[in-house]
This record gives C-alpha cells, structure tokens and sequence, in this order.
C-alpha cells in the first residue's frame, strides 16, 4: 500500500461527502435509533410556553419571561454540575444542601464577619471544593456507593446549615454586588453586544474548524448547515436578548427595568466553560470513558479514581455557586436555602434535558434545557394558581417522564446500536 | 526468517505463593512471523503474556527484545518497547466513537485542546494501512459495530502506537465464521506488515490457519515450539493434552513409569 493511495482507500473517504440531505437524513436515523438527545426537553419546552400563554395571558409578558432566567438560575446551575457526576453514572444527592451550607458560609462572612463580597464568594466557593474532595474520596477511595455518601451528606449538610444559621434565623445578604447577581440587569446595549461576541465567537469555530477538516480532506458538514446552525444561535440569542430588553416595570418613569438579567451571562459563561472542558479536553474524554466503560478507562491508563474525585469536586462547586445564586436571588439566607425541592428539581433538570441516569451520556446543556423546562412548569403552575401540592406532582410525573423516555430511548439504542 | 527473535524470553519462573505456573519458559517471538500460543486451560498462557506485557513480574529468567536485553517491570514499560495486547473482552467504551476509543488514553492534543483532525486521520491510516474497508464512519459510536469490527479496532488501536508486538488473546472467540475469517486475515496482514504477532487460542483450525510457528504450553512449561509447517493437527492437541508427542515435547523417559496422566492430576510439573 503506497502512502498516496492510503487517503483514498481510508474508510472516511468511502463515504460520500454529505449533502444537506444526507446530513438530515443521517440525524433523522440517529434520531429513531433512540439517540434523542435534547429534543424531549425542547418539545417539552415549547409545548409548555404555548400551553402556559394560552391558558395565561401574564405568563407571555417580558416581565415573567425575565422572571423565569432568576428563577431557574440556581436550579440550572446546580444541575450543571450533576451532569458531570450523572456521566460516571453516580448521584449526588447532597447537591442541594451542599449549595446551601456554602451560601450559609457566604451569608456568615459578608454580613456577620463583614468582609468584601469577593472574600465571601471564594469562602464559599473554597468550602464547596472541600465538601466535593471529600464525597469524592469516600466513594472512590473508600467504595461507599455515592448514593449512601451523598445521602449521608444530604442529611449532614441540612445540620450544618441549621448550624451555621445559628438555629433558624436567617441571614440577610445586603452587599450590592452580591444583590445584583440576580436583581440587576445588563444595559440593553450590553445585552446585544455580550449576544453578538458569542454568535461571532461561535461561528468563527465552526468556521476554523470546517475549513482545517477540509484543509485535511476529512468529512466536513455542509456549509449550509453549518450556517444554519449560527443563525439558528442567533436567533435563540437574539430573541430574549430582544424581549429582556423591554420595559418590564409598570412605572418606567420612576424607575426603569430593562436589560438581561445578570445571572444570565453567568449562566451562559458557565456552559460555555464546561462544554469546553467536556468536548473538547483530553479531561472531559477521560469522564465519558469512565462512564461508559471503567475496566477500559482503567486499562488505557486513565486514573480512574481521580476522574471520579473531580466530578464530585464540579458538582459541589457547581453547588455552591447556584448557593451563591440563591442568596443573591433572596437577599438572604435561611435554613432551608438549598433545602426541599431544590436538589429534586436539579436531579430532573440534568434527567428531563436528556443527561442518562446510567452514565455515559450526557452534555451540560441539557442541565440549562432541563433546568428551563422545571422553572417554566414551576412558574407557570403558579400563575395557574395551583398550590404548590400540585405543582410537586407534576414536577415528579415530567421526571418519571424524562426518567422513562431515557430508558427506553436507552433500550431502543441497544437494539439498533447507536447509543 | 530474521535471525535474531524480536522478542526471546529464556528461563521465566513466575509462582503464586506456592503454586508455581511458568517453569523455565523459553519463548520467541519473531518480527513478520505470527506464532500461536497454544495450551490448555490454566496451562500458563495468560499469565506469560501477563508477564510480557507487564502486569505481572517475573520470578527469574531473562527478557531479550530486538537482542537486548530489557526489563519489563509495569504496561509502561512494555508499551514504550512497542508490546501492546488485544485482550479478550476488547476493553473498548461503546459511548465513544472509533477515533476516540483507539486514542483513549494517549489523546493528541494541541495545548490543552484536542487535536480531533489529527487523530482521526491517524486513525483512517491505520485502518486503511490494515485494508479495513468495513467501517462505514469513523464517528460512529463502538456500541454499533459488529464483534469482527469491535475485534478490528481493538487491533488497529494496538497497531496505532509503532507497536513491534501485537499480543492477540483469543481474538476469534466470540465471534462468527465470517467474521472470524475477517479477523484471522486481519492478524495475518499485521505479520505481513513485519510486526510481531503472538495469537493465543484454543481453535486449531485459526491456529493451523495463520501461524508461522506454534508454541505450545502444558502444565506451566514450553514444551514445543515449532514451525507450524513441520507439525500435524494432532500432534498439536497432543502437545496441548499430553505434553508430548512422538518426539516432541516432554522427554518421555521419567515420565515413562506407567501412569501417563497421574502426574498431571497429582504434582503438576512432576514430569520434568
């Protein structure tokens, strides 16, 4: 074999190069194959917008739109962090109250102690990196199922937080950088620009990465889809970015409400980050790997335990930044901050976006298409009027749901392959 | 063929506790060549290539790679001579896709990102390097291929790294007729391309269908190890149950007292 005829003869050369045909066809195939992906959470999605508007008039106003982001954050952003946990196929149940043992740390070192916002924010931050090595340890190390530690943590943590709290008065949070998280709005202008920067910076790697492919002679998308795809990012930017840059308040001329709410960009930065560190680090390839196979991770020289560690230490330190989140949103910080349907609702935001409970599979935007579908149930549920028994019930059946369409998808991936 | 063996193992002792499984092994492996592993089970054979590619250390005995003489103390070490092993249950992520299985644990990267073009280029090479046209994408996920083509890429992942020594153990054992005769082919090409292949296996049709040399293990010592052309069908699976055959194998003379297979039931190794 001559090294010219080697390119020819590759198997990725056999296949014709795709048409957007093709490439609709080939998703279309994955699709029925059971590899879904996302689109439950979407159609879920936008079922529950068209339902809520119709029965809601309030529920289509920029004002709740805008509600919705500050609402969700916490949850959106503590599922985040399970995903990565979720990927190795272990739980963590103590997620929630680990996020509120560090926004109690927050809470206690910016009001009681006085320190400035930054010092609180890495107080927590610090604690939730702690909380996360030591889960860590005991399932990796020691091999308690993470299901029994993190139960343990779960009940441990809502002690501490009543602790920290010293039994049961809350802490306000009254440091304006902190209240601004979830209370402030960028200038519209801002907004735009912060919506246009990533569409740029989206297509310019989708761009640079078409063009190396072919440079190489690798398969390569058709251009038109991949133009398709940062339109399509334009317009899911553009469009809120458009309606949170409304005038929200009732009275604009005493005081205006307008702009993308600060946790947004957050949010935004966050999925970015961790998409990167998932797809695109030797790191994130060890995670899946691990999760989808452990002896083989293992055998190709992969510290096993070590993958296992770091996921524990993301999560909680995902915890407590949706804690953060949590504090900013309330102004303050009481014993159940992180408690109830918290970890519930992020442990449904990771399942519902499509993230498998078995391991292996899973992205950290399915958190954020989760974490969109729990808040917009959460919120238009209320606006229904329905008492909060209700709205639990019905946050457990769309779980049960996500939970079901993710063994089955998982059973029909098996049978034709794909998964 | 060359001269001097690719790989020459003399006098390899290895026990567990107070069982002794390898005693005074002598083994060569010759680049070009591939040369079958044959034994009954518990006859030694995964643990000599246990011992060859690092997992377990030796008790004695001496490691000569390309006439050198080496020390193989961990699978680091025997991978950075070119040693990689196939093993029988593949070891392969079926949530990962081709290119990303067989870089699993060595990925390319440029910085801290992952240089994917480069790797799935390599990886095309590879396979075309190996004729491997069953494939149909390289970016289709390991849980969708067949047995034959799981078997192909945990070989060409073994093939991807310079590797002078392909360790196959029991490659065709799961798998049909048709793909059997597609991996068979597949580990002749890999001979054929001048590496050193070492195929263990308990099908003597496979054995008799690609090897150059046989090599044949019986209660933890090498009995034989001869041209594949210069020995029968059945003298083989003498070899593998008996230890001996004609005048091959064990000397017969201490042996000789009577009761064949007592010694094998009552003090394994006895024989010697």
């Amino acid at each position: 074999m001559t090294t010219t005829a080697v390119k020819k003869e590759g198997p990725a050369a056999v296949t014709p190069a795709p048409t957007v045909g093709t490439h609709l066809n080939n998703y279309w195939r994955r699709v029925r194959g059971g590899d879904i992906g996302a689109l439950p959470a979407v159609f879920m999605l936008l079922a529950l917008c068209v339902g809520f508007s119709i029965a809601r008039p309030s529920f289509f106003t920029a004002g709740n739109f805008a509600n919705l982001f500050t609402q969700g954050a916490a949850v959106t952003l503590i599922a985040m962090g399970l995903v990565f946990v979720l990927l190795l196929g272990e739980i963590d149940l103590s997620a929630g109250f680990a996020s509120g043992v560090c926004a109690a740390i927050l809470a206690n070192v910016v009001t009681v102690l006085g320190y400035p916002w930054y010092v609180a924010v890495l107080a927590a931050i610090v604690t939730g990196v702690v909380i996360g090595t030591v889960l860590g340890l005991l399932v990796a190390k020691v091999g308690i199922p993470s299901f029994v530690v993190t139960l343990a943590g779960f009940l441990a943590f809502q002690g501490v937080v009543l602790m920290l709290m010293k039994s049961g008065a809350n802490i306000s949070v009254r440091d304006d950088t902190l209240v601004a998280i979830a209370n402030r709005n960028l200038s519209p202008a801002l907004g735009w620009a912060l919506a246009a920067v990533a569409v740029a910076g989206y297509a310019a790697v989708q761009l640079l990465r078409h063009r190396n492919r072919a440079a190489r002679g690798l398969l390569t998308d058709p251009i038109a889809v991949i133009a398709a795809r940062i339109v399509g990012l334009g317009v899911v930017l553009g469009v809120p970015v458009f309606i949170l840059n409304q005038e929200r308040s009732r009275l604009a001329l005493i005081s205006s409400v307008k702009g993308v709410p600060i946790v947004v960009p957050i949010i935004a930065l966050l999925l970015v980050l961790w998409t990167f560190v998932l797809h695109r680090t030797s790191y994130g390839r060890h995670v899946y790997a691990v999760g989808g196979n452990a002896e083989a991770a293992r055998r190709a020289g992969i510290n096993v335990d070590r993958i296992r560690i770091s996921v524990f230490v993301i999560c909680s330190t995902m915890a407590a930044i949706g804690g953060i989140v949590a504090a900013s949103r309330a102004n303050s910080v009481d014993p159940n901050t992180g408690g109830s349907n918290v970890l519930l609702y992020a442990v449904g935001a990771a399942v519902i976006g499509g993230t498998s409970l078995f391991g292996g599979k899973g992205r950290v935007l399915d958190a954020v298409l989760g974490g969109a579908v729990v808040a917009v149930i959460d919120n238009g549920m209320g606006l229904m009027g329905y008492s909060s028994g209700v709205k639990y019930v019905v946050t457990g059946v769309v779980l049960l749901a996500a939970a079901t369409i993710d063994a089955l998808s998982r059973r029909r991936a098996a049978a034709t392959g794909t998964r | 063929m060359s001269a001097t063996p690719l790989l020459e193992l003399r006098g390899i002792d290895k026990s567990f506790g107070p069982v002794q499984v390898l005693r005074d092994v002598a083994f060569t492996a010759h680049a070009g060549e591939v040369t079958a592993l044959v034994g009954d089970n518990g006859a030694g054979k995964s643990t000599l290539v246990k011992c060859i590619s690092g997992i377990y250390p030796t008790d004695a005995g001496e490691f000569l790679f390309d006439g050198r003489p080496v020390s193989i103390n961990s699978p680091r070490d025997a991978a950075a001579l070119g040693i990689e092993v196939v093993y029988q249950d593949l070891a392969l992520c079926d949530n990962l896709d081709i290119v990303q299985n067989m870089f699993l644990g060595r990925e390319k990267r440029s910085g801290i990102v992952l240089d994917e073009p480069t790797m799935e280029q390599m990886a095309a090479e590879t396979l075309a390097g190996l004729s491997v046209r069953t494939v149909k994408s390289l970016r289709q996920h390991v849980a969708s291929l067949s047995g034959g083509q799981r078997q192909t890429v945990a070989i060409a992942k073994a093939v991807l790294w310079n590797s002078k020594l392909v360790i196959l153990d029991e490659p065709t054992a799961a798998l049909g007729v048709a793909q059997t005769a597609q991996v068979l082919e597949l580990v002749r090409r890999l001979a054929d391309n001048g590496l050193a292949v070492v195929l263990i296996s308990h099908n003597m049709n496979d054995v008799f269908a690609v090897s150059d040399r046989i090599a044949a293990l019986y209660l933890g010592q090498m009995v034989a190890q001869v041209k594949t052309t210069d020995i029968t069908h059945s003298q083989v699976v003498e070899l593998i149950t008996a230890g001996r055959s004609g005048n091959l194998g064990l000397a017969a003379e201490p042996a000789a007292n009577g009761n064949g297979a007592a010694p094998a039931d009552t003090t394994p190794g006895a024989v010697r």
